[in-house]
């Protein structure tokens, strides 16, 4: 096992192969209950050719950031601060158009229901083939070849006949399947995908996963994919970032955030999941109380309420001090590399066999 | 309110066989009907949601029911729980067929089976307070426990890991896994003896969906309770069920204890259902798991393949599968209780195969170019 | 589709005749006799039977219907002669064939209607997707502040004082009055210009709020954000992918507007004292004449009748779902 050597503060370097780099993102809606601190200083890096998966809850700002990269939050309620560059753009500060002409051709997103996600109104067709015409200049007949042989690509039987058919004519898997197909219509640099299998069933899930993993190996386009699912993440996935309450609160390789999590809060959703080989005999240790409201989120740490470590922590470090993500292999938390070592060894990893 | 819900070791193997069956269930058939037609509205068809299903749950034995969307198990479920009117087949509790009781028959059972639903959200009245939605089940049956009905909804306020002083509070007061506990609170409430859970953990965030799983365990256990436990969640099913039933497009396919499902599996289905469960690798020397890849999705229940129903998607259908359907037996080298309808069945294993079985087309041709490239 | 159109419309016929029977056996059964009405306050009996004989009130109730009913289908002969299919009856109160008097009154209505439909249309839907596309700016504040002001005004209230600004005090128009378009063009659009405009600036308020917030609700739809996330320009977006999804509503609220102001601007007309369908009704009623407001009352559901099976249509050329289930 690594150890902690670097210091949590340094803030985390740009490479030069970082083809997307987000930082100290801050997103914030204003609601009328208030101000929803949606994501509050998130940093992270998309290597070209990898997959990032983001895992969180219901409200740990995952779909935002991921929206906000797009540009597609609502102008008028929301405010966005820090960084987000692409292959070198700026897009925090990008025009509407700007982000129009990236949109869909260097990076695409595939959404979480495809019923919802494809209008009802058009064929799948002519949704697939609008982006290719507006991005390429295609001529309408070259966008139909292009958009036939994507549908037939990602496995939609006939897809000479589809081409012409609504979403509604197809099954949840196939569109899901013309999704991906229309998000890879540009072959995007950078592919997001919010939740794609989470409306599905298990076995098209499994299917759609090993698609968007040998698309990948095609395409080679960047994944982020985010998910709440911590079994669909480690298949998926190379690097891996944890979000708690707007914030990154752990970032490592896939292999290393499931086989030696650092902080309290991974090392709770583990525990809290059932597995097909776990013993059945051991109770589920579950996270105590429930997220927090991004309207008033605790101050310090913000798992620190739910947090069963914290006693190990001397004097309020937890309540009034937010402990920073370093880089690289990090976790964002107070306790001391040796005490998360040890805390691991003997209370989590025997939970988890 | 306490989250800790420290379990007493269990006694004895995980696996029991039940001493007597609670609830027998043999045939259940529900076919709704799809009207159609000019001038005059008539029957034009049917959606077989249900056709034929055989299903035993012991006393205060946990069965889990299993499948994907359109499999049924939610309308299995209703129809256990006489939500819903069966179109054909029989339903015994108790020795007692409940199959059409009227609602004055069914009375006596009513408070003997409860429901627990999947959204915490929708299935409670936000304009009741916990008191009287805990209470009203009590009310209807004209139960009046010792030492009144409040003092009652304390005491299950305080079993589901609620503080009894939020008596008087409402729904929207409380976040999803409490509003679940509160479900379950209100199940409760008659002292049942079978209770059927409809996704109860679905709607819930992972981190909460742990507590609820902890507490539907401990009232099975502690209170003797049956439960029928209906999810498409396998991990979760296998850690509260000791038997489980596979379904797909309206029928058993499958149905064992934990260790013949879960380990021993012969449908091919069951098999495709396990390898496709996305699992966290927690170290290096765990078995490779099998790799199936079905193609396509599940056909619809309203026109089901002949024969066998999953022949469509079968890796080993033959012509047989297509004329004959296959009944749920004990197969050759299956013990006793663990029956599979399949006439080609899978050896009893689920470990990696020389060969993947690659279904769907996309995925053939994307990694067949791979291998060759 | 065709046999989508067959069978609504044999609905339709039936639901006609459905409405024929029960107002027919309402207005029989009301406690009024018109006969006795006719006759005056010296009636003797004989005169009141030689009324109920000319006026076919002697026969049985079932003859009397039937005789109604079929006269709209084949024509029916009256004593001071022969009454054409489609045959209403002749009115008691004039003794005119009722028919010939919707026709005769239906061009004020129809011009009222369309002129209007044009209008708030064309304004209404037009300021209320510009507040959608300019959500939160001036532009938006002005529409919506000004069409929640006007949708609070009534037609009585708004009618009296335009008459009195351009009318009478002022003298630049005349009292409006309707001209057939084949005698004058220009005087039959001037003549209804004040009320066409009075009716259509409610409903602009009206269509100006409806059009605005069912844009707005479509550009939260999921498919909206994909079409946007593809890239597609945001007014490509508004008006492809929004603008059809927020059509619905306003088809349904249309087709409702316009079957039920063919069927008499009741309001309208009277508040600048128009010859139309409404008034015609309201007369009708007043003057307990059976056949007057049964025509009237079958010609109104008859509108209300097409335009459901014309907003059906409608629903299935904007949503395919519609259309191919």
């Amino acid at each position: 096992m690594t150890t902690l050597t670097k210091t949590e503060d340094a803030p985390a370097p740009t490479g030069p192969e970082s083809f997307l780099s987000v930082r100290d993102l801050k997103v914030q809606f204003s609601t009328e209950d208030g101000i929803v601190k949606a994501v509050d200083g998130l940093s992270f890096d998309v290597e070209r050719g990898k997959t990032l998966g983001i895992v969180g809850e219901s409200g740990s700002g995952k779909s935002v950031t991921n929206l906000t990269i797009l540009g597609l939050h609502s102008p008028r309620s929301t405010t966005v601060e820090g960084e987000i560059v692409l292959d070198g753009k700026e897009l925090v500060t990008a025009s509407e158009r700007e982000l129009e002409r990236l949109r869909g051709n260097k990076m695409a997103m595939i959404f979480q229901d495809p019923l919802t996600a494809l209008s009802p109104f058009y064929t799948v067709g002519r949704q697939l083939s609008e982006p290719y015409m507006k991005h390429t200049g295609a001529s309408k007949k070259e966008a139909r070849d292009r958009a036939v042989q994507m549908l037939e690509k990602v496995g939609i039987p006939q897809p000479k006949m589809r081409f012409d058919d609504y979403p509604h004519q197809f099954s949840g898997g196939m569109r899901q399947r013309a999704m991906i197909a229309m998000a890879l219509m540009c072959d995007p640099d950078l592919l997001i995908a919010d939740e794609p299998t989470t409306a599905l069933d298990v076995t098209v899930q499994a299917q759609i996963l090993d698609l968007l993993k040998d698309l990948q190996q095609e395409f080679g386009s960047a994944i982020i994919f985010i998910t709440h699912d911590l079994g669909v993440i480690s298949t998926m996935a190379d690097d891996l970032l944890v979000m708690y309450a707007g914030r990154a609160i752990e970032r490592g390789s896939v292999r290393e955030v499931m086989r030696e999590p650092r902080h309290p809060y991974t090392w709770g959703l583990l525990s809290s999941m059932p597995r097909l080989d776990s013993d059945v005999d051991e109770a589920l240790t579950p996270i105590p109380g429930s997220p927090p409201s991004l309207l008033n989120p605790p101050t310090g740490c913000p798992f620190h309420p739910r947090c069963a470590f914290r006693d190990e922590v001397p004097g309020t470090l937890c309540t009034d001090t937010r402990p920073s993500l370093g880089d690289g292999r990090a976790a964002a938390c107070h306790l001391t590399a040796e005490q998360k070592q040890t805390i691991f060894i003997d209370k989590i990893q025997p939970r988890l066999r | 309110m306490s989250d800790n819900l420290t379990l007493p070791a269990q006694q004895g193997p995980a696996d029991v066989t039940p001493a007597e069956p609670l609830l027998e269930v043999q045939g259940l058939t529900m076919h709704f009907p799809i009207y159609g037609g000019f001038p005059i509205k008539r029957k034009v068809g049917a959606v077989q949601a249900v056709d034929g299903v055989d299903l035993t749950v012991g006393v205060g034995e946990s069965v889990g029911l299993v499948g994907e969307s359109g499999c049924g198990k939610s309308t299995t479920g209703r129809l256990i729980t006489r939500l819903l009117e069966p179109s054909a087949g029989k339903i015994t509790y108790a020795g007692r067929d409940i199959t059409h009781a009227s609602r004055r028959e069914m009375a006596p059972v009513r408070s003997e089976i409860q429901m627990i639903f999947q959204d915490p959200y929708s299935s409670l009245n936000p304009r009741q307070t916990v008191g009287t939605i805990i209470k009203s089940p009590m009310e209807v049956n004209g139960i009046e426990p010792e030492g009144g009905r409040e003092k009652r909804v304390r005491e299950l306020l305080e079993l589901v890991g609620l503080n009894p002083e939020h008596y008087n509070r409402f729904p929207h007061e409380f976040s999803g896994g409490q509003r679940q506990r509160i479900g379950v609170a209100r199940a409760l409430a008659l002292n049942p003896k079978l209770i059927v859970a409809d996704e109860p953990v679905s709607a819930l965030d992972v981190s909460i969906q742990a507590q609820v799983v902890n507490l539907l365990k401990k009232v099975q256990e502690e209170l003797g309770i049956a439960f029928l436990f209906i999810a498409h969640d396998l991990a979760v099913v296998r850690h509260f069920s000791q038997r489980v039933a596979v379904m797909y497009l309206g029928k058993v396919v499958e149905v064992g204890d934990r260790d013949a499902i879960y380990n021993r599996p012969r449908h091919p289905y069951t098999h495709a259902l396990l390898s496709a469960v996305p699992e966290v690798e927690m170290d290096d020397d765990a078995e490779p798991r099998e790799r199936i890849r079905l193609s396509g999705d599940v056909p619809s229940p309203i026109h089901p393949p002949s024969g066998c129903r999953f022949r469509t998607r079968c890796w080993k259908a033959q012509d047989k599968c297509a004329t004959e359907e296959p009944p749920l037996l004990q197969i050759s080298g299956n013990r006793a209780g663990h029956l599979t309808a399949c006439h080609f069945p899978e050896e009893p294993t689920t470990e990696a195969r020389d060969e993947d079985v690659i279904l769907d087309p996309a995925l053939q041709a994307l990694e067949g170019s791979a291998d060759q490239g | 589709m065709l046999q989508f159109i067959f069978r609504r419309s044999v609905g339709a016929v039936v639901t006609l005749f459905l409405l024929g029977a029960v107002t027919f056996f309402l207005f029989v059964a009301a406690p009024s006799d018109y006969a006795s009405l006719a006759c005056g306050k010296d009636c003797s009996p004989q005169r009141l039977h030689d009324i109920r004989e000319a006026l076919g009130l002697d026969q049985p109730l079932a003859q009397q219907f039937w005789n109604f009913m079929s006269g709209i289908v084949m024509g029916r002969d009256f004593p001071t002669g022969h009454c054409n299919a489609p045959c209403l009856g002749v009115s008691f109160y004039s003794g005119d064939p009722v028919w010939s008097t919707i026709m005769d009154r239906f061009p004020t209505t129809l011009t009222l209607t369309l002129g209007g439909a044009v209008v708030f249309l064309v304004v209404g839907v037009g300021a209320g997707m510009l507040a959608a596309y300019k959500r939160g700016s001036m532009v938006d504040k002005v529409a919506t502040g000004a069409s929640m002001v006007l949708s609070s005004f009534q037609i009585y209230f708004l009618g009296p004082i335009v008459l009195i600004i351009f009318v009478y005090s002022t003298g630049w128009m005349d009292n409006p009055q309707y001209h057939p378009i084949t005698d004058d063009p220009i005087k039959w659009f001037t003549g209804l210009l004040l009320p066409t405009l009075v009716m259509a600036t409610i409903f602009t308020a009206q269509y100006t709020r409806m059009a605005r917030s069912s844009m707005i609700e479509q550009m939260a739809e999921e498919h909206v954000r994909t079409a946007r996330a593809k890239g597609m320009s945001s007014k490509y977006v508004f008006f492809r992918y929004a603008w059809r999804g927020a059509l619905i509503p306003i088809v349904t609220v249309l087709g409702i507007d316009i079957s039920s102001m063919l069927g008499g601007a009741v309001v309208t007309e009277i508040t600048f004292s128009l010859q139309g369908i409404g008034r015609l009704a309201v007369d009708g009623a007043s003057h307990k004449d059976l056949p007057l407001t049964m025509g009237v009352m079958l010609f109104g559901a008859f509108f209300i009748l097409i335009f459901n099976i014309l907003t059906d249509i409608a629903y299935a050329y904007i949503d395919p779902r519609v259309r191919l289930s």
